[in-house]
């Protein structure tokens, strides 16, 4: 048994050591072997911040310029003739007007050496094609303004957006400019006219093809009715399942068949419910495509595995005693759960819930089978309403040739992260908050 | 409880019925994600300057969409699909089948398929048989024996003496794409059927013909990056040795970043692919199911607009997105049939 190691003289030295001496022996080794188990874990924990660290910096160091956009200062006389109006009194008029013609005149106005018609043409490109809607709206809200001359900010096209924006870094992003458009940006530049401001319109627009224009709200909101649909349905179904599994069910043979199955769902690949979603809803039930309510059933299913597995965790934790004691002053079994086990189940019950939620929010894959993967200008405004979800316009500007949408998809990414981080912290806020040790 | 569960069962029919035949009051479009990039700027453009509401279109590739469009009439299917390629006679057939007869074929313009690389690398000037020779699986004997061998070139210079002495490295996109397909086509088998004995195969035996001309090399010369082409460019900006195979509006967004390399003698260039002088484009078209044109509201205006000269004119706000413009010849053809609602024979 006992092995004499080399410094020892014989096997009666070993039997003479006390015990204090054996342990001291062997204690430097110990330690050592401690610490670097020890040094294992931090060792795994530093790769993983450093990825995190990683990521987080090349995201934010690509995104953060999307939450600002160049605005070009105009002189723009808005007098009838220019809008063609002839009657400002009528609504209509004032709606079907031509804004964008006004911006192109305080363009040539601003620069008057320009006459070819191409690069007419080039000039009229510094200004966003929506900044006429901006002026419309301006218009709209106080009449007041027709016939006068003012100075308006009015968005700038997204090429010299990001050339403005790349200026002060080294070589400035001049892709498709020629030696004039950049002499014209320049001219403004020295002028005071171009400045950077908050990007508002990234969060007040749905989607759009021109970057300037594009905005997350329409797939935040698709997010929210989709999320809506999918909490509605998974947390009622998923809970009541976890009860009946655990405070009903004999043990037997198929409540094991069904508790296998449960587990397995949870791992199966999330594309495959999407094509499941796509026979049932959508095929066979005939709902439309593209729409939050679809979504919601979709990611239900997928997030149902979740929750009934937490939830039955959960109740697993709630001591016996609780329920026989309630019992012995002669509760019926359903007063007992819906009076004892539940509230105290419940904390763990919301903490697998929102963590399934959040995985719910950061999933495309079903959807592209459900036709959610679109492009859908009109922010949607109920659960019926065609929709797209976070993840997938993120999926959908990475794929897009336009320079500035690499900024807007690592910003949209930030808002993403941002609100899973806020799940998630909701998630062990509430655990904290309400959980009981026994 | 049985009545509940009836309730509900009834209640879900109801639902569904419901949608079944809800009136759809916006376009549906499904189809390539090559023509996705301009189909939604006509679709935003639309929405914007009518009182319709703006179309919606999903990206799920030119088979897929095809699938879909011809699935049957109703306002659960598509009324429009984009296609990076013209509808096949079995999909036409398909179409028959499910009811879908009237369909309106709208050829819109082109689209450069371009090979390139990074701006610090030399630009490369490659034909069409380079191409078959440095990336087809098979490539003929070099001893002349009308024989075909497993690709043994690793460099260019093999392939070209004229060409740099650098390893054959090609990002490209994978077999699910167009315009992978488009690639095969335009180039592979163009470069393949230089060489005549491979030609005459195309008659005698098509398989052997289709095998010798049309598999990529899986040797890892050819890589396959993602349907991202902006995956391909910023892989591109990394690896100076490397050559891309991406769509022209890519190269037009990032000209800082990359350069096309010459193919036949003809730079990527918008006016060469507009004259066709650059060999490697490709047709788009979309096609519109008639039947849906009394139930949906606003797909006549839709067409109008796409098929207006601001839209895919010669100088149209679809140019500017990178997409090429039909001669006026073409287009004045184009935009009679779509006044006449011509139908597609096949």
């Amino acid at each position: 048994m006992n092995k004499p190691s080399s410094h020892d003289t014989g096997a009666n030295v070993e039997n003479t050591m006390s015990t204090i001496d054996k342990v001291n022996r062997n204690l430097a080794k110990r330690y050592r072997k401690e610490k670097t188990f020890r040094a294992m874990g931090i060792a795994s924990i530093a790769f993983g911040l450093l990825c995190l660290v990683v990521l987080f910096t090349d995201i934010i160091g690509k995104g953060h310029s999307a939450f600002l956009q160049t605005y070009i200062k105009l002189h723009v006389d808005l007098s009838t003739e220019m809008l063609y109006i002839d009657d400002p009194s009528d609504p209509h008029q004032i709606a079907a007007a031509d804004y964008q013609g006004a911006l192109k005149e305080a363009l040539k106005e601003r620069f008057p050496e320009v006459t070819d018609r191409r690069q007419k043409r080039n000039l009229y490109g510094i200004v966003s094609n929506g900044a006429g809607f901006q002026l419309r709206q301006m218009v709209e809200e106080n009449p007041a303004l027709l016939n006068t001359q003012l100075d308006v900010w009015v968005a700038a096209d997204d090429d010299y957006d990001t050339y403005y924006k790349s200026r002060g870094e080294g070589e400035a992003y001049t892709g498709r400019f020629n030696e004039e458009q950049i002499s014209w940006i320049e001219a403004l530049i020295a002028d005071g006219a171009v400045k950077k401001r908050f990007n508002t319109t990234f969060f007040t627009a749905g989607d759009s093809r021109e970057p300037e224009q594009a905005g997350i709200r329409g797939a935040m909101m698709g997010s929210l009715f989709t999320l809506l649909v999918t909490l509605a349905l998974s947390f009622p179904i998923g809970v009541a399942a976890a009860v009946y599994l655990e405070e009903y069910a004999p043990k037997n043979r198929f409540t094991d068949f069904i508790e296998v199955n449960i587990n397995n769902l949870a791992a199966v690949p999330s594309i495959i419910f999407g094509l499941l979603g796509l026979a049932i809803f959508i095929n066979f039930m005939e709902m439309p495509r593209s729409v939050p309510l679809v979504g919601g059933f979709v990611l239900t299913l997928m997030t149902l595995p979740t929750i009934i597995i937490s939830s039955r965790a959960a109740i697993q934790a709630v001591p016996p005693s609780i329920r026989e004691a309630a019992m012995g002053i002669g509760a019926s079994k359903m007063q007992v759960i819906l009076h004892h086990v539940l509230p105290l189940a419940l904390p763990g019950m919301l903490t697998g819930t929102i963590i399934g939620m959040a995985q719910a929010l950061g999933e495309t894959a079903p959807l592209l089978m459900i036709g959610m993967v679109a492009f859908i200008v009109d922010i949607p405004g109920g659960i019926t309403d065609p929709a797209t979800a976070l993840p997938v316009q993120i999926f959908l500007w990475a794929d897009s040739p336009e320079r500035a949408f690499v900024e807007r998809t690592s910003a949209a990414i930030m808002v993403l992260l941002g609100f899973l981080i806020l799940m998630n912290t909701l998630a062990v806020w509430l655990r904290k908050r309400l959980e009981r040790r026994w | 409880m049985k009545k509940t569960l009836m309730i509900a069962t009834l209640a879900a029919t109801a639902a569904s019925a419901q949608f079944a035949h809800a009136a759809r009051d916006y376009i549906s479009i499904v189809g390539s994600s090559t023509v996705y990039p301009f189909a939604t700027v006509v679709a935003e453009r639309f929405g914007k300057s009518t009182n319709y509401k703006t179309p919606k279109i999903e990206s799920t590739g030119s088979g897929g969409g095809m699938k879909l469009f011809c699935s049957g009439v109703g306002v659960q299917f598509p009324d429009i699909t984009n296609a990076s390629r013209r509808i096949k006679s079995t999909e036409f057939a398909q179409c028959q089948e499910n009811g879908v007869k009237d369909i309106v074929e709208v050829l819109i313009g082109y689209d450069g398929i371009v090979i390139g690389n990074s701006v610090h690398a030399k630009q490369m000037e490659l034909t069409r048989k380079d191409l078959f020779l440095a990336l087809s699986k098979q490539v003929p004997n070099p001893n002349g024996s009308e024989t075909m061998i497993d690709n043994p070139y690793k460099t260019w210079k093999d392939v070209n003496p004229a060409l740099p002495n650098t390893k054959i490295e090609v990002l490209g996109p994978p077999p699910t794409s167009g315009t992978r397909d488009a690639f095969q086509e335009l180039v592979l088998e163009a470069g393949c059927k230089e060489y005549s004995w491979i030609k005459a195969m195309e008659k005698t035996d098509k398989s052997a013909f289709k095998s010798a001309c049309l598999s990529v090399r899986e040797d890892g010369a050819y890589i396959e990056a993602g349907e991202n082409d902006n995956l391909i460019v910023q892989k591109l900006n990394a690896n100076k040795n490397a050559l891309g195979i991406f769509g022209f509006s890519f190269l037009d967004q990032n000209s800082d970043k990359i350069q096309g390399s010459i193919v036949e003698g003809k730079e990527p260039e918008f006016e060469s692919i507009a004259d066709g002088s650059y060999p490697v484009s490709r047709p788009l078209y979309f096609y519109v199911k008639k039947e849906h044109m009394k139930t949906i509201p606003g797909m006549k205006e839709y067409l109008a607009e796409f098929t207006s000269e601001k839209a895919f004119g010669g100088e149209g706000y679809l140019s500017e997105k990178g997409m090429i413009p039909l001669s006026k010849k073409e287009r004045a053809k184009v935009m009679a049939d779509v006044k006449g609602l011509k139908n597609l024979q096949m």
